[in-house]
């Protein structure tokens, strides 16, 4: 171990990266979180207190819904931005608990290859889906 | 080696006589000491007290007639110098500034008092922490006035309306209560803290400055005052009154808006 007074005037931090990143993450969660009030409540009220509730959902509801591209584009928005949004507090959160630097690295992997996952396949279904379909 | 181990006297002799309408109270100190342990320990000691004492006084107490070994750090003991921040009950105080009365039961109840080193340092022994990381975080934000160009021939006039701007955060005496008591400081110590915020605030936002760009640049990073989750526990620890949380969400806000 070298003497802890060996260069006192040492700056032991790196110099600041001068990125927006951190700024804008924490900007996105205000914003997204404003827009998934509105538009996760008013899913929840179509979908579970709006004509008879929960039990008029089936296949031919969500394909009529789907029909109209403004619930495509509602649904799509709520995908996006939830998983981002979760995403993101996740990251956040790992940051701030995990203790070695590989823990980190893997968690955040792991979240990121979720994240990735879990959005394309919802777009995929959103895009891709089909009311005619026949098994 | 002059100092003993031997963990039943005091550094003052013997005990002074009990004054009239002084109570027992039991103080539980969460000690280490490196030479001989491996993992902190508790001690109590059941001390004659004064409601009208501080618990700095009981500290005192226990090292100068109990037991000499205790380690803590003190210097002016009126709450200015900052030396003797501790967890008391479980919250971040200065030892200096809380009395004895306020922690009493109520009733016959016994009084037990716990006393913490303050969290998210390392512990040198007993209540004595390593202060270096909270001070290498407060100077890394440049806490001393920066200007460029020539220096001026009279001194540097400001309004009544610019110094109330940073009024707040000049009340700052580094006693690291703010610091040591976020959960975001605790888990990961390369965060600046609310310390290190609240003095860069102090420069940042005052008109005689001109280096607030840079610390604002310190301050964007990764460890900066994004990472501030608005708990307020600092706000609460900070034995200055000074509005710490505010003084973060100016500094975000500054940064928000690019506008000092």
């Amino acid at each position: 171990m070298s003497l802890a007074l060996d260069k006192p005037r040492q700056p032991r931090r790196p110099a600041a990266r001068r990125s927006n990143g951190e700024l804008y993450s924490w900007l996105f969660m205000r914003l997204s979180g404003l827009l998934l009030v509105v538009l996760v409540l008013g899913h929840l009220f179509i979908m579970n207190i709006l004509d008879g509730g929960v039990h008029k959902i089936n296949f031919g509801f969500v394909a009529g819904r789907w029909a109209s591209p403004f619930w495509q584009f509602w649904d799509l928005a709520m995908l996006w931005l939830a998983q981002i949004h979760g995403g993101n507090g996740l990251r956040t959160v790992i940051n701030d608990y995990a203790r070695k630097d590989s823990t980190r690295f893997w968690l955040k992997m792991l979240l990121y290859v979720s994240m990735v996952l879990i959005i394309s396949l919802g777009t995929f279904v959103i895009f891709t889906f089909d009311p005619n379909i026949s098994n | 080696m002059t100092a003993t181990a031997e963990t039943t006297a005091g550094s003052r002799g013997s005990q002074p006589p009990v004054p009239d309408g002084a109570v027992t109270v039991t103080v539980k100190i969460r000690r280490f000491n490196p030479e001989f342990d491996d993992e902190p320990r508790w001690d109590s000691f059941d001390i004659p007290a004064l409601p009208s004492d501080r618990v700095l006084n009981l500290l005192h107490y226990i090292k100068w007639y109990v037991d000499g070994t205790l380690t803590f750090r003190r210097s002016c003991a009126h709450g200015i110098c900052g030396s003797d921040a501790m967890r008391i009950n479980g919250v971040n105080r200065l030892a200096c500034k809380v009395l004895l009365k306020d922690l009493l039961q109520k009733g016959d109840k016994q009084t037990t008092i716990t006393i913490e080193p303050i969290k998210g340092l390392p512990v040198n022994k007993d209540l004595l922490v390593d202060m270096e990381p909270f001070f290498e975080a407060f100077r890394a934000v440049k806490p001393y006035l920066v200007t460029y160009g020539n220096e001026p021939t009279r001194e540097r006039i400001q309004s009544v309306a610019d110094r109330e701007r940073f009024d707040d955060t000049t009340k700052c005496i580094l006693c690291a209560c703010c610091t040591t008591s976020c959960p975001v400081y605790w888990t990961e110590g390369s965060y600046f803290g609310p310390a290190a915020i609240v003095n860069a605030h102090r420069f940042i936002f005052d008109s005689r400055d001109e280096g607030a760009e840079e610390r604002l640049d310190i301050l964007n990073d990764i460890d900066g005052v994004w990472r501030c989750r608005t708990t307020f526990n600092c706000t609460d620890a900070c034995p200055r009154g000074i509005q710490v949380t505010k003084a973060i969400q100016e500094v975000k806000r500054a940064l928000l808006f690019k506008r000092v």
